[in-house]
């Protein structure tokens, strides 16, 4: 191919750049990886979907509804297992990121193309041995595989962490690729004060990533040697402690909770920047706290473990430094809102989500209070009160943030506008069905309910038979929300560059961008959020042609 | 919250509310503050977003603020931790032992029940919690307790009861469930696992619970007259969880069914053949693992030092009974 061919293929729109599932399969692009990857999780959200609408239908009432115990065990590990490490911690990374990072940092690629594709197939066979544990009779450990249940259980342990410690190379590579692309391959001027946040959340993430993965790596492989070779480490009855597999996986799985939050706070402060159009109040300090909670993510791990038999100055410990984190959290919460006052807002179905996820965030954050005090965490832990807790953290925020991101991003990803009066119909039936079926868990689980409970006493009928009815809420909202995304791909009108107006970097790519981004490369001179820089030729939201004249 | 039952239950109710409310004024201020904004300031045509300033005061305040609220809730909790955690020396020491799925308790005497826990009204109890499998965790909701059982060691929970009546206990460290439904008492589908873990602390006054304890060495009293070895061992096969893995009936559960075993002969995972006879039963209570039939897994407890001989001797004269 001639210099010139090549060229031409890199200012082509990235969804022509090549065709054919060859094209596809084979791609170093970062934008089709992402898409592969957007594709991907979008596939396992919606059969974690599945297996949680089954838990709370089989929960709608007493006894036995739809499963056996046996079943309903396997459905509660496979939710969580494939939420957790199938969706959640590849999606707003390494669906969203891929797509997002390159482009806002006015770069060709990521910092190693090959690497990227390589982390995409590993989280493809990774895939691969999770669905092998499923078909093969399931796990029926819960995600948190707790020794020595899990070295006793009968059920496919063995694939299932094998998937989890291979899905954990693809986690790790991801984030040493982000990590290596934000330092080395940012547009000229595009300084560390002018990162924009999006940028310094997955920066903090790619962090714990890397550093925190291997831990669960080391863990899991010790527990498939331990059931495969019969090795002493967890297993009393071997010689193991039990409790010593618990500050292991926590000492990983506490961190996961920061590569899963963290990305979505840094899509919320992108949202909220561009829907209020002003620059996030207190950028520095929502830059420092990611930072912060990557740091102080990793010295909290035992606050899971305060009923297990830890001494009591361990507990101690633990719970000051679990106090910790709200300080980082609260700051951004605080900035958030204070970016409100005073702006122009426009409430768009990314930004509703983003005031979701404001809300959600603070019930979830208030209610992590509880739990980090000593004296109220031993009655609350264990019970349906720490489920909804994490729910309102993962599924309220994240979920939210990776909704509206989605979103929002959408025009730069597909090309094309969707329906906001649907999407915002989506929005009302997602943020009533969520908050219908896990409120109410907090007032069951603080009256005892404990969790991953088959059966349970009548009188917490009401409480499990409402949060069964807000989960198919819940579930036409995210029907509808599906539908929003078909109808665009097929229908929606072609999206304008930057249909939002923004400041942000990434919107002044074409939409959908080329294969190499931008036709040259952009020299950044103002700040990501500084709309009293911009001109109204960067804000313009309709198409380039009928662009207002320089003045 | 449920009813407060224990000493502990008020300080921790205490604590609870105090969160609450604080997190419904943080939550009301802050949401409330931020769609005023939304509403406020919404997008209006010639009206522009204010450029954003910094506010060092505002900005150094709430993150500093929050740092005096955290330290009182992390020592009101810590103190509340310590005293449920420090048991008073006088205290009565009951031995709790977990299981897949129930829970065995001992008590100063050496008499023995599963599933329901009898503890005497305002006096500190102890119990020491360990497992025989894998890890259980004993939760008294009313008593705001909760302590996990960890197989290869003891841990310890104290509560003092004030008030007389009967409450629920939970397991709530996941611990698995049963493959296969056993049948209960009326022929129905009953299902066992971590979900039925659970059962009721009986709270008595001293009287009536020294009167229990004499009471559960020996047969149960029926109608004044103690019951038949027989009647007393069907009694043992329920409330020792036998009925979860073994049926009376001939449907296949964890274990061999009951009826028709005795006097036969079985054939054991190692190929060889024995008698079921009244030795071979009280070996399988109390060592299991030592000939386990072939077809089945070696997953039951042992029961040694939870049935005692008179115990034992009854269910072997219900399973005889079985024909």
């Amino acid at each position: 191919m001639s210099t010139h061919g090549e060229e031409d293929l890199l200012n082509t729109n990235y969804l022509k750049a090549g065709t054919g599932v060859k094209s596809w399969l084979l791609t170093l692009d970062h934008k089709r990886i992402g898409v592969m990857y957007l594709v991907s999780i979008i596939l396992a959200f919606f059969l974690g979907g599945v297996f949680a609408l089954l838990l709370r239908l089989e929960l709608l009432a007493p006894g036995r509804t739809i499963m056996t115990a046996a079943q309903y065990n396997r459905a509660f590990t496979l939710h969580g297992a494939i939420m957790v490490f199938l969706f959640i911690i590849p999606s707003i990374p390494a669906a969203l990121g891929n797509f997002i990072i390159p482009v806002m940092l006015g770069a060709k690629d990521v910092a190693f193309p090959k690497l990227n594709l390589l982390s995409f197939y590993i989280y493809v066979v990774g895939t691969i041995f999770a669905l092998f544990s499923i078909i093969s009779g399931a796990v029926d450990t819960g995600w948190t595989f707790y020794t020595p249940y899990s070295t006793s259980s009968n059920s496919s342990v063995v694939s299932m962490t094998m998937a989890a410690f291979i899905l954990g190379f693809s986690s790790i590579l991801t984030g040493l690729n982000f990590m290596v692309t934000v330092h080395k391959l940012r547009a000229p001027g595009l300084h560390w004060r002018r990162l924009p946040l999006f940028i310094w959340g997955m920066y903090a993430t790619s962090i714990i990533q890397v550093l925190a993965t291997p831990v669960l790596a080391i863990t899991l492989f010790l527990l498939a040697m331990e059931r495969v070779f019969g090795l002493g480490i967890f297993d009393a009855s071997l010689g193991g402690d039990p409790v010593l597999f618990q500050h292991f996986f926590w000492f990983y799985s506490h961190p996961a909770v920061y590569i899963m939050i963290v990305p979505g706070m840094a899509v919320v402060s992108e949202l909220i920047a561009t829907f209020s159009r002003r620059a996030i109040f207190g950028y520095f300090a929502i830059a420092m706290s990611s930072l912060g909670l990557a740091l102080v993510g990793f010295l909290v791990w035992a606050h899971h473990m305060f009923t297990a038999g830890i001494s009591e100055f361990a507990a101690m410990l633990f719970s000051a430094l679990t106090f910790l984190v709200a300080i980082p959290s609260g700051v951004k919460v605080f900035n958030w809102t204070a970016t409100l006052y005073k702006g122009s807002i426009w409430l768009t179905t990314p930004m509703l989500y983003a005031i979701a996820f404001l809300i959600q965030f603070t019930i979830g954050g208030l209610t992590g209070l509880f739990l980090g005090t000593l004296a109220t965490d031993i009655h609350l832990h264990d019970t349906y009160f720490v489920v909804a807790h994490f729910h309102y953290v993962m599924m309220g925020s994240t979920v939210m943030a990776f909704l509206g991101g989605l979103l929002y991003w959408w025009p730069k990803i597909a090309g094309k506008m969707y329906d906001e009066t649907l999407a915002k119909v989506s929005f009302a039936f997602v943020f009533v069905g969520f908050n219908a079926t896990f409120l109410v868990q907090f007032i069951m689980g603080s009256r005892g309910m404990p969790r991953r409970y088959y059966d349970y006493l009548p009188e917490f009928r009401p409480y499990h038979a409402f949060s069964t009815v807000g989960s198919w809420i819940l579930g036409v909202g995210f029907i509808v929300y599906a539908y929003v995304l078909i109808k665009s791909l097929r229908s929606g009108p072609k999206a304008p560059p930057n249909p939002w107006g923004s400041a942000g970097f990434e919107w002044a790519s074409e939409s959908p961008p080329v294969l190499a981004n931008f036709r040259e490369v952009p020299t950044i001179t103002r700040g990501p959020y500084d709309y009293h820089l911009t001109t109204d030729e960067e804000l313009f939201d309709g198409f380039p042609e009928d662009a207002p004249k320089k003045a | 919250m449920p009813g407060q039952w224990s000493t502990f239950a008020p300080n921790v109710d205490f604590i609870f509310y105090f969160i609450y409310w604080m997190s419904v004024i943080l939550f009301v201020g802050i949401i409330g503050a931020a769609l005023y904004f939304v509403w406020k300031y919404q997008r209006k045509p010639g009206v522009k977003a204010e450029p954003t300033g910094h506010n060092l005061p505002l900005e150094v305040g709430w993150t500093v603020a929050p740092v005096f609220f955290l330290a009182l809730l992390f020592h009101w909790g810590f103190r509340g931790y310590t005293d449920l955690t420090v048991s008073p020396a006088n205290a009565m020491e009951i031995r709790v032992r977990g299981r897949k799925w129930s829970w065995d308790f001992e008590y100063p005497n050496g008499a023995h029940e599963t599933n329901t826990l009898h503890v005497p009204v305002n006096r500190p109890v102890r119990l020491v919690l360990s497992s025989d499998d894998v890890i259980h965790s004993f939760f008294v909701p009313a008593f705001r307790v909760k302590r996990d059982a960890v197989p290869g060691m003891y841990s310890m929970m104290w509560f003092q009861a004030t008030h007389e009546g009967t409450t629920n206990y939970f397991c709530s460290e996941y611990c698995g469930a049963a493959e296969t439904a056993s049948r209960g008492e009326h022929g129905e589908e009953v299902f066992s696992g971590h979900f039925s873990m659970n059962g009721h602390v009986v709270v008595d006054n001293d009287a009536r619970f020294a009167a229990h304890l004499e009471e559960i060495n020996g047969p149960p009293i029926v109608n004044g007259q103690p019951v038949t070895p027989v009647q007393w061992g069907a009694l043992l096969y329920r409330s020792s969880q036998c009925y979860t893995c073994h049926s009376v009936d001939g449907a296949a559960g964890t274990g061999p069914t009951w009826q028709h075993m005795v006097g036969h002969p079985v054939t054991l995972t190692d190929g060889t053949t024995v008698d079921v006879d009244t030795n071979y039963l009280r070996e399988s209570i109390l060592n299991p693992q030592a000939k386990v039939v072939r077809g089945f897994q070696p997953v039951m407890p042992t029961y040694r030092g939870s049935l005692n001989d008179r115990q034992i001797d009854a269910l072997i004269a219900y399973m005889q009974s079985l024909q």
